[in-house]
């Protein structure tokens, strides 16, 4: 094939004008992100849109055209962001270090204090437009200590700290209009969102609210100080300074002030789980389950699926088309309902399957509060979820297998378990193994069963962090990440490089093995 | 049809049927269950398979209805179900779509041509497969939270950030459609090579028609996944007429607020369009996949 390769496209012009098109407006997002500071993005960008035109321009790379969008799929969207969560995993990013240094800067430099010696009385009025609507508009009158009036631009309640302006009136609004002020309860109810509220007066002033009947002209608490990133307190005169290594902003080393700040912590986080008995005990047993688990979802699967598939080919079997539909329906069904179906009728009693158990031997078994009995259930619910997958490749592959094979082997008087383990199983097996394999991945990876049915329970004796006898590795991190334990990333990403590692040691040993069938 | 035909067929037959019967009546012993459910007074209710008393109440819930009790008293619908089954099917469509395009281009491309890194790139999708989005979810997060101060409409809790999250899972997809690919003979594109097609015309005028059958998996698969996934989409969204099937139902099972009838009907309501598609999808695969062009 490759020698006769020309020209794609009968109309050169239009592909490379729209190529331009897309190369401009990536270009102008490039731009963008390099102005926001965000250089590392920008890089990424630009390297990407450069061997996308190279690659849909150049004739010799004209076989790359077509799997340039997948890898980029690829790469963006699988391995960007295990790099990008293995880089986590060295940071203290978490619930209580969550934005950048920057961000933590400004915050300081944003704050602001009161002097006190200049207080401006004020009034709330409710804005009216001139069809003498209100439409929760307000605005506030200020009086300043020399009497002079000042009137601040309408607002809606504001939910986060915002700037209004005002202006100098020529005398006090009430007087001049007949509007009232809203009474006193009206402005304690919106007191939560005046003190959001900077009034920038025309000298530049900058007033905030200090009690419920008052503002007061206020300073910066902080200034920037000409080295590096310390800043300087306008009222103590302290300097404080970044602390690059636990992440916050200190004077003596010793206190923190303002919220921490990411940064590079180094091999903290998994020092962390290598010398905390109660991360390093349940993470052996959970991977020891975790293998266990996806391995024998794989082999229940394989076993009840390629039954199901050779029993509804088998054509003296009428009415086929009945029963594939609804072999096929548990698969239908999107997991997340059966899960969540499955979840309620193993309840221990209330759910129907106890029910059902106890009318037929008198028996209730504790789903969810026995270990092994929990292990059961998952796997009985997994196998139920998973075989009608193998069973549709199964058919699919069933029907490549020439009939005349079938033929062949009747003549020779071989029965069906001839005809599975002699034709249908060698057949069928080379095409299935990525697919098995693939499906042993997912299963090692499968959090959506595990955190809707079991949620990782009943829990396990001694272990400090959220641990469970059903968790697998993947469940078990996602707790300690997004669980009610507090969000620490950092410590998660850690664990997660280290499923990375053993992940990719199981897909280069299956991938070897894999090879080594196919050469046979 | 196999032209000799064992004697005992009509006894092995029967077996056969009954060993599927008591597999299917097992099988789908939840989903009966939960149709009665649905139709049960209440949310705490048990009884037999029948319900001796229906009542359509959170069938009128789940499609966003008001409910009027015996006493009087009217019960709100508590979640937006329909909002919820629509994003679900915009982001599932959308984003197999594109799976399907970028796959497919792929895959042709392993399969028939010849280039640099072929065996490196497909051994790394193998391996690169394995890593689902769900080991990174801290660093997705992350990502489209920085993408959402370029462009909002592709941040966190948008539908169209979750959309372009799931291109990630064709890696899989590609060796599927390749694997089908190269059971196709290619002396008929070679045949068009020949008379001057370009492999691109080879590759969409020849190999496309025949692969259909595998096309519609794949579109199926993917959408299903799709529909089912759940921990990318909550990480992701979080405002209440955002969120997808998979990561809404779950409210309707929270402790301090057990709605196990209301879920019954919902899940069926949300299930039933899915089922229907996969059904109907299902017939046209079957029709389509005939022993393929191998053959010669």
């Amino acid at each position: 094939m490759t020698g006769v390769q020309k020209r794609g496209s009968g109309r050169p012009w239009l592909a490379i004008s729209l190529l331009g098109i897309i190369d401009l407006l990536i270009l102008y997002g490039v731009t963008l992100m390099y102005a926001q500071g965000e250089i590392a993005f920008a890089l990424i960008m630009l390297i990407l849109a450069v061997s996308a035109s190279w690659v849909f321009i150049s004739h010799k790379a004209y076989c790359y055209r077509y799997v340039f969008p997948g890898l980029l799929g690829v790469a963006v969207f699988i391995v960007f962001p295990l790099l990008y969560t293995v880089n986590i995993a060295f940071t203290n990013f978490s619930s209580t270090n969550l934005l950048s240094q920057g961000r933590v800067k400004n915050i300081l430099l944003a704050q602001r204090h009161t002097t006190g010696d200049s207080i401006y009385k004020f009034q709330m009025f409710e804005a009216i437009d001139k069809g003498g609507k209100t439409d929760k508009k307000y605005y506030l009158q200020l009086t300043a200590p020399d009497d002079q009036v000042y009137k601040t631009a309408s607002f809606r309640q504001p939910t986060a700290p915002k700037v209004v302006k005002a202006r100098l009136a020529s005398a006090d609004i009430s007087t001049e209009t007949g509007v009232s002020p809203l009474p006193l309860r009206d402005v304690i109810k919106n007191r939560d969102h005046l003190y959001n509220l900077t009034v920038k007066i025309p000298d530049g002033s900058q007033l905030v609210m200090t009690g419920i009947r008052r503002f007061e002209a206020s300073s910066p608490l902080y200034v920037a100080s000409d080295k590096d990133d310390t800043l300087v307190n306008t009222l103590t005169g302290e300097t404080i300074y970044p602390d690059w290594e636990t992440g916050r902003y200190t004077h003596d080393g010793s206190d923190q002030i303002g919220p921490g700040f990411v940064t590079y912590t180094g091999w903290q986080n998994f020092d962390d789980i290598l010398n905390n008995p109660g991360i390093k005990g349940p993470f052996l047993k959970i991977f020891l389950w975790t293998v266990i688990f996806a391995g024998l979802s794989v082999l229940f699967t394989l076993i009840v699926g390629l039954l199901m598939a050779c029993l509804i080919q088998w054509e003296p079997l009428k009415g086929n088309g009945i029963y594939r539909i609804l072999l096929i329906l548990p698969y239908a069904v999107p997991a997340f309902i059966s899960i969540l179906i499955f979840r309620g009728l193993f309840n221990q009693n209330f759910g129907e399957i106890n029910v059902f158990l106890d009318i037929l031997f008198g028996i209730k078994p504790e789903w969810f509060s026995n270990a092994t009995l929990a292990k059961t259930m998952v796997l009985m619910v997994n196998t139920w979820l998973g075989y009608p997958y193998i069973m549709i490749l199964s058919i699919g592959l069933l029907k490549a297998i020439p009939d005349t094979l079938y033929e062949a082997s009747a003549i020779d008087g071989a029965g069906p378990w001839q005809n599975l383990t002699q034709i249908t199983i060698p057949l069928i097996l080379k095409p299935l193994m990525p697919l098995l394999i693939a499906s042993f991945a997912f299963n090692f990876n499968n959090l959506v069963l595990i955190a809707l049915l079991t949620d990782g329970g009943p829990d396990l004796l001694g272990a400090t962090t959220p641990a469970g006898a059903t968790d697998i590795l993947v469940s078990y991190t996602f707790r300690l990440a997004f669980g009610s334990y507090g969000q620490d990333y950092g410590l998660a990403s850690a664990i997660a490089t280290i499923i990375f590692l053993i992940v990719g040691v199981i897909a280069w040993l299956n991938l070897q093995a894999t090879k080594k069938y196919q050469s046979v | 049809m196999a032209m000799v035909q064992p004697r005992n067929l009509k006894y092995r037959v029967w077996c056969a049927r009954v060993g599927l019967w008591a597999f299917l009546a097992v099988t789908l012993f939840p989903f009966f269950m939960i149709i009665s459910i649905s139709f049960r007074a209440g949310n705490f209710a048990t009884g037999s398979l029948i319900p001796e008393n229906p009542s359509l109440e959170h069938w009128s819930l789940a499609l966003g209805i008001p409910w009027v009790n015996a006493d009087g008293s009217i019960t709100e619908p508590f979640f937006p179900v329909l909002t919820w089954l629509w994003n679900s099917i915009k982001v599932a469509f959308f984003s197999s779509a594109l799976i399907l395009i970028l796959s497919t281009s792929s895959a042709y491309a392993f399969a028939r041509l010849r280039f640099r890194f072929r065996e490196h790139m497909l051994t790394a999708m193998m391996i690169l497969q394995m890593f689902p989005a769900v080991l990174a979810l801290v660093a997705i997060h992350a990502l489209f939270e920085k993408i959402g101060h370029y462009l909002p409409w592709l941040g966190l809790n948008s539908l169209s950030a979750v959309t372009i999250s799931y291109i990630g899972g064709l890696a899989l997809h590609i060796w599927l459609i390749k694997g089908y690919f190269e059971t196709i003979d290619n002396s008929l594109e070679e045949a068009a090579a020949i008379d001057g097609a370009t492999p691109w015309q080879a590759f969409r005028l020849v190999l496309l028609p025949l692969s259909v059958p595998i096309l519609a998996v794949v579109f199926i698969l993917a959408f299903i996944t799709a529909i089912g996934e759940y921990p990318v989409a909550s990480v992701l969204l979080h405002s209440m007429d955002k969120l997808t099937l998979a990561v809404g139902s779950r409210q309707y099972l929270n402790p301090q607020n057990y709605l196990w009838g209301d879920f019954a009907a919902a899940a069926i309501l949300s299930g039933l369009p899915i089922t229907i598609i996969f059904v109907l999808c299902q017939r046209w695969i079957v029709g389509g996949l005939t022993a393929g062009g191998v053959k010669g």
